[in-house]
């Protein structure tokens, strides 16, 4: 079969370069209102009376901007570029993934606009407007025809694992945005929920915990199979585990959401059943984290002086850390002690600054010199300085968040002899005050961190220049 | 909880799913020779 993509000789990697920019932009943007939120909860007197400036309405702009737009375009980049270098391929339907890009960025705009401006489906991840949710469909089944045609057109006949994990997280958060967004309009940007009470939380957890699953999880494994080998110049550990991991892992997903659930509404064997789910889920996340790890057996010396494989490399231990930690919190005991507190907000953070965030950071690094025709990025000093300054500002949020989620719980469960609760509400927001300055200690870190990562990334764009990537000839044995 | 209704067939469906690409994969001999796999990577892209 002929197709454009397979006669041509340079791969297509100006939409790479595209999204890997935005990534760092949407970075600092995203974790600029982090910082933002975290000292509107130290000092309320933050919001200033402006509806538009309130924790309410730019807390989804945190989530959307971080998880989306900052994580999102580190997929879009890499998803591309892997897929390219892996099937020795340009891209399939270009212009369909220049519409991806500039798509993205409108659907950003939009949630940049219309979460402060107050509307809100009110679901936790997916809050977006009905008009916003079919934009993000229309781009989302073209980044799969892209996707899915560049390894349908692929000149290598072994489909490399990376591509695996890419393409479950495409076709599974098309599945999960269809399932929870399903709303019947009322006006422009008002539409109500296809599901009621309990059902409608069901759905909306099945969604939430899945998105953790396949768009934050599934997705950035793809990076880490890929990015690591390649930084370490090593294979990965253990090809045959990768696999494992990647079925054992889609296998037994799906029913983790009701953990999100504990002690509400929902009926306790489907509660118990989000239980033992997330319990099996060490094992797959585990076999993963020490395939990648163990990829530098023999190779420890590196870490030393490549601050880039110690980004991915650290993201790794803080992916085993949060896969650890999630199983235990999910048991109903423990949940009965964590759930509402600040323990689930370190924990969530230990996940996004330490996993997603490392490991797109370190892809990054990888990927903006080669973009623009460098070997290294404008400064290693600089990427050095980044990884301490953000591995330090997470290690003061989770642990300020671990102290503070505990001592809250505690608090709250504690009953005098009389059966009347030891302590009122208000008196464990005033006790967790010092943990909340220390967390947004570790959030101005971890944004410094990534100030220095722009500042870096606009050097090296600017000193290289955009070049087109010859893809290499094809083995005979491999055609 | 007639949201299981949907959710359960669903997953049982994607079950399936997962199981033809599976077998798809097994079946094009997408797993022989895998280490050496692993390693092209590094060869040259």
């Amino acid at each position: 079969m002929k197709f454009a993509n397979t006669e041509a000789t340079v791969y297509s990697d100006t939409v790479v370069r595209q999204f890997a920019i935005m990534t760092v932009v949407w970075g600092v943007v995203g974790m600029l209102v982090g910082v933002i939120i975290a000292a509107q909860l130290t000092w309320p007197e933050l919001n200033f009376g402006i509806p538009w400036l309130s924790y309410g309405r730019l807390r989804p702009l945190h989530t959307n901007a971080v998880i989306f737009a900052f994580g999102g375009s580190g997929l879009f980049a890499s998803a591309y570029y892997v897929v390219q270098r892996t099937c020795h391929v340009r891209l399939f339907a270009e212009k369909l993934a220049a519409f991806t890009f500039w798509g993205w960025q409108v659907v950003i705009l939009a949630a940049a606009i219309s979460l402060p401006l107050g509307y809100t489906s009110g679901k936790e991840y997916a809050e977006l407007e009905w008009p916003i949710d079919i934009l993000i469909t229309l781009v989302w089944v073209s980044f799969a025809i892209v996707f899915f045609g560049t390894v349908g057109t692929r000149k290598v006949r072994h489909i490399y694992v990376a591509n695996w994990f890419f393409g479950a997280f495409i076709i599974a958060v098309a599945l999960l945005h269809l399932v929870n967004s399903a709303a019947m309009p009322v006006g422009l940007m008002k539409s109500y929920s296809a599901y009621a009470g309990v059902q409608d939380a069901m759905v909306q957890w099945w969604y939430g915990h899945n998105a953790v699953g396949f768009f934050l999880t599934a997705g950035f494994l793809g990076m880490m199979y890929y990015f690591i080998p390649k930084q370490a110049e090593r294979p990965v550990y253990s090809y045959r585990l990768s696999i494992v991991h990647f079925w054992a892992l889609i296998f037994t997903y799906m029913w983790a959401g009701p953990h999100h659930l504990h002690y509400t509404a929902l009926p306790d064997w489907t509660q118990s059943i989000g239980m033992v789910f997330s319990l099996i889920l060490l094992a797959p996340s585990w076999g993963g984290m020490i395939n990648g790890v163990m990829t530098l057996s023999g190779a420890w010396h590196k870490l030393r002086d490549d601050p880039v494989l110690r980004f991915l490399i650290v993201s790794l231990s803080f992916y085993g850390m949060s896969t650890f930690e999630g199983p235990m919190m999910s048991i109903k005991t423990v949940n009965a002690l964590s759930h509402y507190t600040d323990w689930t907000v370190g924990h969530v953070h230990s996940g996004a600054l330490g996993w997603v965030g490392l490991v797109t950071m370190g892809t990054m690094y990888y990927l903006i010199p080669r973009l623009f025709g460098q070997k290294k990025m404008y400064s290693v000093k600089a990427i050095e300085v980044h990884f301490w300054v953000a591995t330090i500002g997470i290690v003061i949020y989770i642990a300020a968040m671990w102290i503070a989620g505990v001592m809250q719980g505690l608090m709250w469960r504690s009953v005098n002899a009389d059966g009347t609760l030891t302590y009122t509400f208000v008196e464990s927001v005033k006790a967790t005050f010092p943990f909340y300055v220390l967390r947004l200690l570790g959030g101005l870190l971890y944004l410094g961190g990534m100030l220095v990562m722009l500042w870096n990334t606009l050097k090296t764009a600017t000193s290289g220049r955009a070049v087109d990537v010859q893809i290499p000839a094809v083995a005979a044995a491999h055609a | 909880m007639d949201i299981l209704y949907l959710l359960v067939p669903l997953s049982v469906a994607l079950v399936f799913f997962i199981l033809g690409g599976l077998w798809w994969a097994v079946n094009r001999g997408q797993f022989e020779d895998i280490e050496a796999e692993g390693e092209r990577i590094l060869r040259n892209d």
